[in-house]
């Protein structure tokens, strides 16, 4: 059952990475097919597992108090582009070009 | 040599004593650092921290005033933990550059009980992988390849000077990490391990590779693969050392939430007599296809070991096991697509110089810094989080990992105290054979008897067995009880003496160390 070129689409969208060949798009496959054998496995009244070790503890939530902080300046040293204390990125609200007009080899199959 | 010492047996005491300074110690083990160049076990080496550092470090054994027993000891650190000052890379286009404005918690404890950062090691690209082969700067080596132990056995000799032959893989993804501990270069390395990335490279690099207990030890600091399975691992070359880095390590963390709030109190391992109380588990799915027959004997003859001693050995069974890889595949999977979200070029790493749109500019950048491996994973990962899909994939997978983690819940309650099983399928490949499978394929085959740990949050311990018949290391896992890590260490240290896996033995270190090897007895188990 191949994945349909529009859920591929769809996918690097998504994740904002491509698959860059038909190779990528065939490890994706042998990756469906792989973890398909999953559902050999009954898991009737199985509750999924969130939290390995769950009987031992649990997660818990922190008072909202200020611990940390002030770091502006080492927050901003590993950005590219910067103006004062602001991350600078390009224009947003811009979609993706759609599958016609990108440049994605997705277009040739 | 000092080199070639424990830590808790031997380099502390001499430390103590004056008989070595910190500074020596730590030029020593930069100089064989430099000299050990090509096994590309370092992707930064911090020479002038580390120094000053070790300065430090004597000054305070000067004034007779060491924080303990890791003051003046050499550790490197593999390059998934932030380090403060320090580039960390993940050996990743995407984070070349980056340096860490922050020490990982378990960093900030080595560096607060005196330890010496000497660097931090190589791996697979975002600890994706079983290798070490899969970075931006290169496989890692492993030093074994150029041991006499296994030239003496690879044929044609005369390839013995040539440093291009047939070298071995370390295993990964922290084979940077399992080489430094391996070639003496380190006393004891952090690695991490999600699926085995602690206990493979040590198994394939004959060095003791612990993973502790999910929730023991913090991981604040350290980039996130699957946050539900990474933890901090810890390789050295006894497990004693294991034992004293654990005791450093381990706590609750306020930083990260996932560590349990129990207090830890560090042990000592005794020295077990009398084993005959244990009982020892061999799981039978365990005998894997594919699991070579070499270490089938090595792990028949090591419940032979335990059964002579006067322990009960009894063979159980984890049904699920078959399932385990393919469950971890998804989780995995899941999670990656989950913590790979944050590299988009904006904050930190890597940035395209795209300027259309910040969608664009996204995708660009992690085109660009994410190698193949990573962007499968996260393709994948986001194919079983699809709406359609999340059912099917995502939560039948956390319903198979209940399924898992119960196995082992059951065979513990039978009685069951530690489990006996291989670590890996084989000795270590060539590299150049090793590379002719792509990763996600390796990963699934070599990740087979590691990872169940990881998704029943257990800790377990690879313990440097035997040579195999081509003289490279094997190595036998301990599985045991959560939060029981001082009955594993326990078992462990008294397999390891029972076995006596011999020395590696190196022309390099030979050379830094002043002098002659500690020969000890050659493994009386092979």
């Amino acid at each position: 059952q191949e994945v349909s070129v529009e859920v591929l689409d769809h996918l690097e969208h998504l994740a904002l990475v491509d698959f860059r060949d038909s190779e990528g798009v065939e490890r994706l496959q042998k990756a469906i097919q792989f973890a398909d054998q999953l559902h050999e496995v009954n898991t009737d009244g199985v509750e999924p597992m969130d939290l390995v070790l769950e009987d031992r503890w649990c997660l818990y939530l922190r008072e909202d108090d200020v611990t940390e902080g002030n770091c502006t300046k080492e927050l901003l040293e590993n950005a590219r582009e910067k103006v004062e204390e602001y991350f600078v990125a390009p224009p947003g609200n811009i979609p993706l070009p759609k599958l016609e007009e990108r440049d994605t080899f997705l277009q040739s199959s | 040599g000092t080199l070639t010492h424990g830590l808790r047996s031997q380099v502390s005491a001499a430390l103590k004593e004056g008989r070595v300074t910190p500074t020596e110690l730590c030029q020593r083990c930069l100089a064989l650092i430099k000299s050990t160049k090509f096994l590309n076990a370092y992707i930064t080496v911090a020479e002038e921290t580390a120094l000053k550092q070790a300065e430090e470090s004597e000054d305070r054994y000067k004034k007779g005033q060491p924080l303990g027993i890791l003051d003046g000891i050499p550790i490197a650190v593999k390059d998934n933990f932030n380090t403060a000052g320090i580039e960390t890379t993940c050996a990743s286009n995407m984070l070349k550059g980056y340096i860490s404005p922050y020490n990982a918690t378990v960093v900030q404890k080595l560096l607060d009980q005196g330890a010496v950062l000497l660097g931090k090691t190589n791996l697979d690209e975002f600890a994706m992988g079983s290798g070490s082969t899969d970075g931006v700067f290169g496989p890692v080596r492993n030093p074994w390849s150029y041991s006499r132990q296994y030239k003496e056995k690879s044929v044609p000799k005369s390839h013995s000077e040539d440093k291009e032959f047939n070298w071995v893989i370390t295993g990964g993804s922290s084979g940077g990490s399992a080489a430094a501990v391996s070639s003496f270069t380190c006393f004891a390395a952090i690695g991490s391990d999600t699926g085995g990335s602690t206990r493979n490279p040590a198994a394939h690099c004959g060095v003791v590779g612990l993973k502790p207990t999910y929730g023991l030890i913090s991981r604040h600091g350290l980039i996130p693969l699957v946050n539900s399975m990474d933890v901090p691992g810890i390789l050295t070359r006894c497990v004693d050392d294991a034992a004293v880095l654990l005791g450093s390590l381990a706590g609750h963390d306020p930083k990260d939430s996932t560590t349990v709030q129990d207090n830890f109190k560090p042990f000592d391992l005794p020295d077990l007599t009398d084993v005959s109380k244990l009982s020892i588990g061999i799981p039978k799915e365990y005998r894997a296809p594919g699991l070579s027959s070499e270490i089938l004997a090595l792990w028949s003859k090591a419940a032979d070991l335990f059964k002579n001693a006067g322990a009960k050995v009894v063979e159980v069974s984890l049904p699920h096991t078959r399932y385990s890889i393919v469950c971890y595949h998804v989780l995995c999977t899941a999670e990656v697509a989950s913590n790979m979200a944050r590299f988009d070029g904006l904050e930190y790493g890597h940035r395209s110089d795209t300027k259309e749109s910040t969608e664009s500019m996204y995708a660009a950048t992690r085109r660009e810094g994410f190698n193949d491996v990573v962007r499968g994973r996260i393709l994948s990962g986001n194919y079983f989080l699809l709406k359609q899909n999340y059912e099917k994939y995502f939560v039948k997978a956390q319903k198979v990992r209940r399924l898992i983690a119960n196995d082992f819940v059951e065979v513990f309650r039978s009685g069951v105290d530690i489990l006996l099983t291989p670590t890996t399928l084989s000795d270590a490949a060539p590299y150049l054979e090793f590379i002719r499978e792509d990763n996600r394929t390796r990963s699934a085959q070599d990740d087979i008897l590691t990872q169940a740990a990881n998704m029943a949050g257990l800790p377990a311990i690879n313990v440097p067995t035997a040579l195999s018949e081509r003289g490279l290391p094997v190595g036998l896992q301990f599985i045991g009880r959560s939060f029981q890590e001082q009955q594993l260490l326990t078992v462990a240290k008294w397999f390891e003496k029972q076995v006596q896996f011999p020395t590696i033995e190196l022309e390099e270190v030979k050379r830094h160390d002043n002098g002659v090897f500690q020969h000890q007895k050659s493994a009386s188990f092979s």
